[in-house]
């Protein structure tokens, strides 16, 4: 059964489709493995099997765990909010029907900073994540336990959300692929939002082949969310070996002293490898980058104050409060209801938009995000990619940096830029660190989704990383 | 360095976005947000004038559907995870306390 565990999706689809494997047996064999979850990456899990229909797809048979910010009719879902326990919602996400449509099924819903605020899931009402490589420190967030489930062997995939780097961060920090596709890729209806104009769905697999596979599945367009458009033309396996006649650019403003060393190391090595592939590394400008962190938290807590308004203890969640009048009622229900950091942020979204500030901060931060927006256009008139490492530093410990806020918003400097432009980014694994995993970053134009998974691939194959000591 | 955000206006918008904050969070509050402000006050401090605000990346026109009807959630079903449902409404207390 160990064995059936260590395929990758496309092994385990391809064994189904051709009857080798049974999707039951299959199916079963991953239930008993989130079971054993001793890093509380599930908030919840299947415990039962016997009306599994096999749905013929390209995903037959595949088990998927899915982020707790995503609707599953009639399955709890809290977005990691004590306002949201016990929450059952009457309808499903779109992104979870599209992978059971192509015959996938959920695993289970996995814990995450709640409503995705955080970087290292530390934020979650039920508890942090623990990192398989190492139970002392965090996973990375928001998707910690999408993450860390797929790292350590208790999901085969998964499926997250990317705000600022929810997808991208913890992929680097568990050891494992996380793809945030351009803004628009996927559907966005039944995914609980933070910040409307940036959340996007994506996936977490273990390897790059696997996260083309998923994104296949999940893009397209959706009546439900008038944003979402697909990708032109669908996915298509990658197989690209080298990377012959593609120029790769360098962030002339990343500071590479302020990377750790083995972060670094790691990061120039993979350079190394984009030319031995073929590849030409060129220094790119991207000036306005790094007002990236001030424009992201500005905008994204704005968004979060007005989508936050909605939990008021009317409709659905917890209620507080009960002798009050009205408004007394709805503040008891949300000083209750949600923890440090959403109230920080709702605080910060709610000051930036009050009247007086809403222009310099709210206006400005808009403007700064076209600026961002028009440096990358003007990078991609002369390369196919923007590489980065996905973060400066290798996971750190729990309880480590939960003092400082600002400390905490601003490791996210790598990741916050791409999703302000709504372009598309990977991370994939890229060595190890002192034993830790660190990841590489490859950022393209919108919709290059095809390019990008078809280079990682080449690379991937260059690193070689070998994730199986976290499944152990 | 005097800080960006004091404590009135912490409890200020406390009240716009119907957060009850107990004296100790207003106080970290009071801090924290300050230090984050006197952060991302760079941008307002940026000549930025004639450049367009991005509001969203995807350029789209109006998206319209064809105005047919379809079934939409039940009512009981939509009432089910209210906390106190109530003849086919959402109760909330009064709006005014002694009502």
């Amino acid at each position: 059964m160990g064995g059936l565990l260590e395929l990758t999706v496309a092994q385990a689809a391809a064994k189904i489709a051709a009857g080798e494997v049974s999707a039951e047996e299959y199916f079963a064999a991953w239930m008993q493995a989130a079971a054993g979850d001793e890093l509380n990456a599930y908030l919840w899990s299947v415990e039962n099997h016997d009306d599994y229909q096999v749905v013929d797809g390209p995903l037959s048979g595949i088990p998927v765990a899915v982020k707790d910010i995503f609707c599953t009719e009639g399955s709890p879902t809290t977005a990691g909010s004590k306002i949201l326990a016990g929450y059952r919602p009457p309808y499903t996400a779109t992104a979870v029907e599209k992978l059971d449509a192509a015959g996938a099924r959920v695993l289970g819903k996995t814990n995450m900073d709640e409503f995705a605020m955080g970087s290292s899931n530390e934020n979650s009402a039920y508890g942090p994540v623990l990192n398989p490589w190492d139970r002392g420190r965090v996973p990375g967030g928001s998707s910690g336990g999408s993450a860390a489930a797929v790292a350590a062997g208790l999901a085969p995939c998964a499926i997250g959300t990317d705000t600022g780097g929810s997808i991208r961060q913890p992929a680097s920090l568990c050891g494992i692929v996380g793809l945030k596709p351009t803004y628009g890729s996927i559907s966005r209806y039944g995914m609980i939002a933070f910040a409307s104009s940036l959340d996007q769905c994506g996936p977490l697999t273990r390897d790059v082949t696997d996260a083309a596979l998923m994104l296949s599945a999940l893009q397209g367009r959706d009546p439900c969310d008038s944003t979402s458009v697909g990708i032109e033309g669908g996915i298509v396996a990658p197989s690209r070996e080298d990377l012959k006649g593609l120029r790769f650019g360098v962030p002339a403003e990343l500071a590479r002293d302020s990377f750790e060393s083995g972060v670094r190391e790691n990061f120039e090595a993979t350079l190394g490898r984009i030319e031995e592939l073929g590849g030409e590394i060129a220094e790119v400008a991207l000036p306005s980058a790094e007002h990236g962190i001030s424009a992201y938290y500005v905008l994204a807590p704005a968004e979060a104050s007005s989508n936050l308004a909605r939990y008021d203890g009317v409709r659905y969640g917890l209620r507080s409060g009960g002798d009050g009048d009205l408004i007394e009622m709805y503040e008891a229900t949300r000083a209750e209801g949600f923890g440090t950091e959403v109230k920080r942020r709702i605080m910060l979204g709610t000051y930036a938009l009050s009247s007086g500030y809403y222009e310099a901060y709210y206006g400005q931060a808009q403007k700064v995000r076209t600026r961002i927006a028009e440096d990358f256009a003007a990078a991609f008139a002369g390369v196919d990619f923007v590489v980065t490492p996905t973060s400066p530093s290798v996971a750190f410990g729990l309880g480590e940096k939960t003092a400082d806020p600002l400390a905490m918003y601003l490791n996210d400097y790598c990741t916050v830029p791409i999703p302000l432009a709504g372009l598309p980014a990977i991370s994939i694994p890229n060595g190890l660190a002192g034993g830790l995993p660190t990841g590489f970053q490859i950022a393209g134009p919108a919709f290059s989704e095809n390019r990008i998974l078809d280079t990682a691939h080449a690379l991937e194959q260059a690193i070689g990383f070998d994730g199986s000591k976290a499944r152990a | 360095m005097p800080r960006m955000i004091d404590r009135d206006q912490v409890l200020h918008v406390a009240r716009l976005a119907r957060l009850k904050l107990s004296d100790e969070e207003v106080e970290r509050m009071t801090e924290e947000l300050s230090g984050i402000l006197a952060h991302v006050d760079r941008i307002s401090q940026m000549d930025l004038d004639g450049v367009e605000p991005t509001s969203h990346v995807v350029a789209l026109e109006n998206v319209l559907r064809a105005d047919v009807p379809r079934p939409s959630l039940p009512r009981e079903v939509a009432l089910e995870p209210a906390p106190e449902p109530v003849d086919g409404a959402f109760r909330v207390p009064s709006p005014q306390a002694d009502a």
